[in-house]
């Protein structure tokens, strides 16, 4: 029974580091670059959520709150590549990689300077309520944040695998060039892709969020939701997913069974085997790189 | 035999005279940084025709098609297509506009199917019908991609890559068509089946083809005329068949023994070309 409880609040953690995860793979697929600020638009997705629909904000609906912060995510995402990350083209990944370090901190800034640094609730209508599956308790939020993920994984299968835009999107992140020879235009694609990865920090952190409090420090949790993208294999998208469920079930057990200094490394010490033993990841595709 | 190989060096003019060129390309310049890779080509492909540009490695080959395809912008010079410059234009443009690259080395989409493959070939083209009309063409063209239809491309042999990289050129119903190197790593009977498929494509589907090559015996078989390039300058052209026929081309693309009489010869003829 309680086992099930862990399993179940596991499986809701390793749903969210699997989103982020997501954005993580997403992005390093059509650019090789990693964006290490994916978590931190998470947090901004959940405070802009946050600040649309808590009574002492806006107020407004929560309904109409998430698809509003979604979109704004995927603007944001869009005009961050647009305007910022398209310039580094050319440049070392490593510039990359530091801008978007970089950029993770003036988000954590200036979410701070917006919505304060102290903890706070999302209020949604699924918070700190629970239903019962025969017999079985469980939390209404973790309950919502596994449905949504299989949806958007359903959502997403079908996007990349039967519309053009996604059979696009897969084509210009195997073989830039030949997409360029085939007059798909590259740069308005990637610049789609973040925007897609922006919508999706936004998804993860309004769960996030409704399972909890939120400070603009959460976005540290893209961490964890890296180790996720590398156990399942960087570039894979099913693996990213995988990773997440497995750092998500590792977590809560090793809490309960392991002592308590030792049980937090869990999650990096799976990493660790995973690179030393499966260094290409659980699900690597493989990819002939050319030169 | 020699005096027509005088005649062709001489005859050089860069430029194979007629108005019925439907790409048309004047003094072209192309750098990678410093490095100039085309120093002012000049060459016509009239409509309906093969022509084929041989050179060595590094002659400038692949920087002419990538400059004529929008993926390098030239530093100076036209290429006029249908009337209209579009040195400099956008991949997508050129595209749109009837030109399609089918680049060297096959360059496949590897880990979609061959169907989707195709599919991002007509990418710019909205008419839904007419891209299933020209999927049936191309599998009539190229079976064996109908067979694998839904086998990743990646996993094709690379002579069944090469087709596929040349049907997803054709989905995107051009007129003209740059064909960089297609028979690079592939064996002599597949290089001879493919060959065989241009000529074809060019006879019955009306395609113009600008061909570039190293293996010069199979393109000159099929080409109308041809451009031999050096160094990133343009320094024989003629009719394909006289190009056939040429001592310098013999020699030096065709791998023909010397005799003795003519090493001297060939030792006057490189330094003219540069």
């Amino acid at each position: 029974m309680a086992d099930l409880q862990l399993i179940m609040s596991g499986l809701a953690n390793g749903c969210i580091y699997g989103l982020i995860a997501l954005g993580f793979v997403l992005i390093y697929k059509a650019t090789e670059a990693v964006n290490f600020a994916q978590g931190d638009m998470m947090m901004l997705g959940a405070f802009i959520a946050l600040g649309f629909t808590n009574s002492d904000r806006m107020d407004l609906p929560f309904w109409l709150a998430v698809p509003m912060s979604i979109l704004l995510m995927g603007c944001f995402g869009y005009l961050l590549d647009r305007i910022i990350i398209r310039r580094m083209f050319g440049q070392s990944q490593v510039s990359v990689v530091i801008l978007t370090i970089a950029l993770g901190f003036v988000l954590r800034f200036a979410a701070g300077t917006i919505w304060g640094h102290e903890p706070q609730s999302l209020e949604s209508p699924f918070a700190g309520r629970d239903v019962s599956f025969g017999g079985v308790v469980l939390g209404l939020d973790e309950v919502v944040v596994i449905f949504t993920t299989v949806l958007l994984t359903i959502g997403f299968y079908f996007f990349f695998n039967n519309t053009k835009l996604g059979v696009a999107m897969q084509a210009s992140s195997q073989n830039q060039l030949a997409a360029y020879y085939m007059g798909i235009p590259v740069k308005r694609i990637q610049s789609l892709i973040w925007a897609v990865s922006g919508m999706m920090a936004a998804i993860a952190g309004i769960l996030f969020a409704s399972k909890g409090s939120i400070d603009p420090g959460v976005g540290l949790v893209g961490i964890k939701a890296f180790a996720a993208a590398v156990i399942g294999g960087m570039g894979s998208l099913p693996g990213a997913l995988l990773g997440g469920i497995i750092i998500g079930l590792v977590e809560p057990f090793a809490a309960r069974y392991v002592a308590a200094g030792y049980s937090q490394v869990a999650p990096y010490l799976l990493l660790f085997l995973v690179l030393v033993f499966r260094p290409h990841g659980i699900l690597a595709q493989i990819h002939r790189k050319k030169v | 035999m020699s005096t027509q190989a005088t005649n062709i060096v001489e005859k050089s003019t860069g430029t194979q005279a007629g108005s019925d060129s439907v790409l048309k390309i004047r003094n072209l310049e192309s750098y990678y940084g410093p490095i100039m890779a085309l120093r002012g080509v000049s060459l016509d492909v009239r409509e309906g025709q093969i022509v084929t540009v041989l050179g060595a490695n590094g002659a400038g080959k692949t920087t002419l098609m990538k400059t004529i395809s929008g993926v390098m912008d030239p530093e100076k010079g036209q290429i006029f297509y249908a009337g209209k410059d579009i040195a400099g234009a956008e991949p997508n443009e050129v595209v749109n506009g009837g030109i399609v690259h089918v680049p060297e080395g096959r360059e496949v989409f590897p880990l979609l199917s061959v169907e989707e493959n195709l599919e991002m070939g007509a990418y710019t083209r909205k008419d839904k019908d007419g891209v299933k009309e020209d999927r049936e063409i191309v599998f009539s063209y190229f079976p064996i991609l109908k067979e694998r239809r839904k086998q990743a491309a990646g996993t094709l042999s690379g002579g069944q890559q090469q087709m596929l990289a040349i049907g997803r050129g054709l989905m995107a119903r051009p007129k003209v068509m740059l064909l960089d190197e297609p028979s690079l790593g592939l064996s002599p009977l597949l290089v001879k089946e493919i060959f065989a498929i241009i000529k074809r494509l060019n006879k019955e589907q009306g395609v113009t083809m600008l061909l570039v090559e190293q293996n010069a015996k199979v393109a000159l078989d099929v080409a109308d005329y041809g451009y031999v390039m050096e160094l990133g300058r343009i320094v024989i052209d003629g009719e394909a068949a006289k190009l056939r026929a040429s001592k310098d081309i013999q020699e030096f693309y065709l791998g023909a023994s010397t005799d003795g009489q003519r090493d001297q010869k060939r030792w006057k003829q490189k330094k003219t070309w540069r």
